[in-house]
């Protein structure tokens, strides 16, 4: 049997099983620590820094940080909320995210996250960056003005025999997620919806099968992302 | 009680904001009896006869019309709401944001696969006709704005939700399902 461990998340008494992460031992509590680049069943990586929590006063990740007894978790306070919420702008003015027009509206991760922070609008000014669009794979689209860069595609989205059909092109600002050409012009229609599935926002879209889900049944149109965690 | 004074206007907008505010059906009702409009396509009054309460802007900037108009509706309204995406981030005209504004009339007027009885390759540049600038700006770019309300179109509920707050000075209380961007 796994070690049993206590700590605190702020005014919640969590207990967790030695080695799960703060995430994981949240989400076992019935609390929620709001996370974009995490995947479940994927080793961690902290880069989108959504699950910033404070532990002894130092800002850390929770997704990456094992839960260990005694600790003190500051997780859902004005402060960090509203560090959450400036990276959701962040992310909003340094994309373009026109969501009216995006078929992954309503199902979207980001904008549900815009939701659930009450962001009416960012505090930054708008970069409208210029970004391509590759449309070139029979099954998906890879819309480079939404993608976050989080690499849940690269580490999800597999050939069975362990290729990768996305990968990381360039470095610094100029980086991007890229599907492989080759790759792409084969892919199975299971794996594009797959990919459209695991990507959190509109970057792969799944072609020729547009706004399935009406308005008002899809997934964070009545209530907000992490309430399905939340008791 | 004195009625609150409202002033709208739909600037690069398509006035989606405008007939979603209609959505509020026979609240329209009771709005006639908090409210006057002033200056707004609602009621056909072009210029500004006294100074407003609120001032609700459909629409972001995409020339130089639309900069003069959101300036005076900032010199004669004590308040400004962006009502809509559009308004709010330029929306779907802001689409054409970085692409070179001789681009987008040649694609409009002359090359674009719509473009059928264009022969003597006019583009339009008559005097009277405001500048296009050079991108679609966001109202809050351009002059401040007081509160913002999302959605294209905003939700009904919302929009009412947010003008009784604002025409009765209480908090604005916006349930979760009406704050939306689409
Ligand atoms: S990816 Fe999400 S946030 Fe971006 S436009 Fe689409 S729905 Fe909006
Ligand atoms: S395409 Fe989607 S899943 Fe892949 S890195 Fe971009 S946002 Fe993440």
């Amino acid at each position: 049997m796994k070690e049993t461990i206590r700590f605190r998340i702020d005014e919640h008494q969590i207990t967790a099983e030695k080695g799960q992460t703060v995430v994981e031992a949240a989400k076992a509590n019935g609390v929620y620590i709001p996370t974009l680049c995490n995947f479940e069943g994927v080793k961690p990586k902290g880069c989108c820094r959504m699950c910033t929590i404070k532990v002894n006063n130092r800002f850390m990740t929770a997704c990456t940080t094992p839960a260990s007894a005694g600790m003190e978790v500051e997780s859902s306070t004005d402060e960090l909320n509203d560090i959450r919420k400036s990276i959701v702008e962040l992310l909003f003015v340094t994309g373009n995210h026109f969501c009216p027009s995006c078929e992954k509206s309503g199902n979207c991760e980001l904008q549900a996250l815009a939701y659930r922070f009450r962001m009416m609008v960012p505090r930054f000014p708008y970069q409208f960056p210029q970004k391509g669009i590759d449309a070139s794979s029979p099954r998906i689209i890879k819309d480079q003005n939404r993608c976050i860069l989080c690499k849940r595609c690269i580490k999800t989205i597999k050939t069975p025999d362990g290729r990768d059909y996305f990968a990381y092109r360039n470095r610094g600002t100029k980086l991007e997620v890229v599907l492989d050409e080759k790759l792409g012009n084969e892919m199975p229609d299971a794996v594009a919806r797959q990919a459209m599935e695991n990507c959190p926002v509109g970057s792969i879209i799944y072609k020729e099968q547009g706004f399935l889900k009406p308005i008002g049944k899809r997934k964070f149109d009545k209530k907000p992302i992490g309430s399905d965690i939340e008791v | 009680m004195n009625k609150k004074i409202i002033a709208t206007t739909s600037l690069a907008g398509c006035f989606g904001c405008h007939m979603s505010f209609l959505d509020i059906d026979e609240r329209i009702l009771e709005l006639v009896e908090l409210v006057e409009f002033n200056k707004s396509p609602i009621d056909d009054i072009k210029v500004f006869t006294k100074m407003a309460d609120i001032g609700i802007i459909e629409g972001g900037c995409c020339n130089s019309e639309n900069i003069e108009v959101l300036k005076t509706f900032r010199e004669n309204c004590k308040v400004l709401v962006s009502l809509g995406e559009c308004a709010i981030m330029g929306g779907l005209p802001a689409l054409r944001n970085g692409i070179p504004i001789e681009e987008c009339l040649r694609e409009a007027y002359l090359d674009g696969p719509t473009v059928q009885e264009n022969k003597a390759k006019i583009l339009p540049n008559d005097p009277e006709l405001p500048m296009l600038l050079n991108n679609v700006y966001p109202c809050h770019e351009i002059v401040k704005i007081d509160y913002f309300l999302p959605g294209c179109a905003p939700n009904a509920d919302l929009i009412w939700n947010a003008l009784v707050a604002l025409v009765t000075e209480n908090e604005m209380d916006l349930p979760y399902e009406v704050v939306k961007f689409d």
